[in-house]
């Protein structure tokens, strides 16, 4: 992998793909906890543990153990031909799913030791990364983008952590600057109707059309 | 996904079914996962006495931080660490002080809820003494020349206390005065920090005579500010025969850790400084009537 292509993957998951403001993604911690920016700091810094370590872990789920090549495991150990263990339909969702979830718990008791006030500011939104469709999305996306026929691509796995590691700093990035937004907006006459969540959905939409600007640079 | 199952039902070895990969597979991700994360969850354990989830049900759960620790989950944790005293909630007042020690088990002995009160009753007729067109609240107009208003002392109206009270504790009066409502003051003391003059004192909820004024000056030069504050002739304190009331330089003050004000004290006051909140409505602020109050009083 050199380094154009690292660059390419960097670029597109930050701007030309945003998770949230290009593929719609993982809204709910992107509403929820971008009132205040040290929280949504804190949020990001977690999705982006979570999206490069869940990359790191389900791409030999899905080598090893769904795709039905000569690496596949049950191959290895019950015989026949590889073409008979293709599970990659099947178990995809629930062993990614498993992963992530398991990832979340470990982010979650590690932020609880390590930073109680950052645990409480993020409350229930910590465990709703497991349910985060931009999670599971980068696993699935690793998975289209960089296997061909269930083979992977040269450098496959360097690529699959570096586009979770670039989605999540891609995340945060869309949610730094949801939150320094919002927080101005709590002093801004809003009328009455729009304040909370309405404004933000507004702003988030006029923020993900200046990021249809970025189409095309890929 | 259709052409799925035939290819793993024909695999024959795997017996009929497609299943057995599924759960050894399934199933052995799921025990990795559960031995990584038992390991994890002991080595990463927060320990949390038991007594600070019990202290922080008594608490009122307010947040409002007048006891100034980081919310009541922060006081629940300090109390029990040893860190900051039993009484310092105010919202639960002694009740919750007394639960507290009881979670605890230490005894106490606690004193008489607290509400906020204003020392003011200029109001709306109080006089200026310049036009101010500048920021509209309390905190900015008190920098100016001493405040707009005649009185160095006084309310200046902009009701940075109403604004600053998050439990819709403060009702106005008809002379423009805002006045706490005891029942829903919470004792966060949010009042007490956004007066600019300091004209709110917690005061123990039971007692019925304040004195509303915190006019330091006597005589000629409080009557030129205002029609109503105190000159400090200090009658009050000779009439008072509880030896609450005392002077400080020019205005009357009550201490109200001791007794109660009697009738003839408030009664003496020539300006009508010092009422008696047992016989009057604070809202409708009517002036104190002493033929009134003596009725009322022959009456009990």
């Amino acid at each position: 992998m050199g380094i154009g292509e690292a660059f390419t993957i960097l670029i597109s998951s930050i701007f030309v793909y945003n998770f949230i403001l290009s593929r719609f993604l993982g809204l709910c911690p992107y509403m929820g906890v971008s009132k205040d920016t040290s929280s949504a700091i804190g949020m990001g810094m977690a999705v982006i543990f979570v999206m490069t370590l869940a990359s790191a872990v389900t791409w030999p789920v899905y080598r090893f153990l769904l795709a039905p090549t000569s690496a596949n495991l049950w191959y290895r150990i019950f015989g026949g031909s590889p073409a008979d263990y293709d599970l990659t339909r099947v178990l995809r969702t629930i062993s990614f799913i498993l992963v992530i979830a398991g990832l979340v718990q470990f982010v979650e008791m590690f932020i609880r030791k390590a930073s109680p006030g950052l645990y409480r500011a993020l409350g229930i939104y910590l465990a709703l990364i497991t349910t985060n469709c931009a999670v599971l999305g980068v696993a699935v996306l690793n998975i289209d983008m960089f296997f061909q026929n269930a083979q992977p691509v040269p450098g496959s796995y360097l690529k699959s952590v570096l586009q979770g590691f670039c989605s999540g700093i891609g995340f945060t990035f869309a949610m730094l600057l949801m939150s320094s937004i919002r927080e101005r907006l709590d002093l801004a006459d809003v009328p009455e109707a729009l304040r909370g969540i309405p404004i933000a959905f507004i702003v988030a939409s006029i923020m993900s059309m200046a990021f249809l600007g970025f189409a095309g640079l890929i | 996904m259709d052409s799925t199952l035939p290819i793993l039902v024909n695999s024959g070895l795997l017996g009929t079914s497609a299943i057995v990969p599924a759960v050894i597979g399934l199933g052995g991700l799921g025990i990795a996962f559960g031995i990584v994360l038992a390991i994890a969850s002991e080595r990463l354990a927060v320990k949390i006495d038991p007594r600070v989830s019990e202290v922080l049900g008594v608490l009122p759960g307010i947040n409002c931080g007048a006891c100034g620790q980081p919310g009541c989950e922060g006081y629940a944790e300090n109390v029990v660490a040893g860190k900051a005293p039993l009484t310092l909630c105010a919202p639960g007042g002694p009740d919750v002080a007394k639960k507290i020690a009881g979670v605890l088990g230490v005894a106490i002995e606690v004193g008489e809820r607290l509400v906020a009160f204003c020392h003011c009753k200029g109001g709306i007729d109080s006089e200026w003494k310049y036009d101010y067109d500048g920021i509209p609240t309390c905190g900015a107009a008190a920098l100016i020349a001493s405040g707009p208003i005649a009185c160095n002392y006084g309310c200046m109206g902009f009701y940075d206390c109403v604004d600053a009270c998050k439990y819709d504790a403060f009702a106005i009066a008809p002379n423009g005065m805002p006045v706490v409502n005891a029942a829903k003051c919470v004792a966060c003391k949010a009042c007490v920090n956004a007066c600019p003059r300091g004209l709110f004192e917690m005061v123990p909820i039971s007692r019925k005579v304040h004195i509303l004024c915190s006019n330091l000056d006597k005589g000629k030069a409080v009557k030129d500010v205002c029609q109503v504050g105190c000159i400090g002739c200090t009658r009050c304190v000779k009439k008072c025969d509880s030896g609450a009331i005392s002077m400080k330089e020019g205005l009357a003050v009550i201490d109200y850790s001791k007794g109660e004000i009697n009738l003839e004290a408030v009664e003496a006051c020539p300006v009508g400084v010092i009422h008696h909140y047992g016989y009057q409505d604070p809202i409708t602020w009517q002036p104190p009537v002493k033929e009134a109050i003596r009725a009322v009083v022959e009456q009990e």
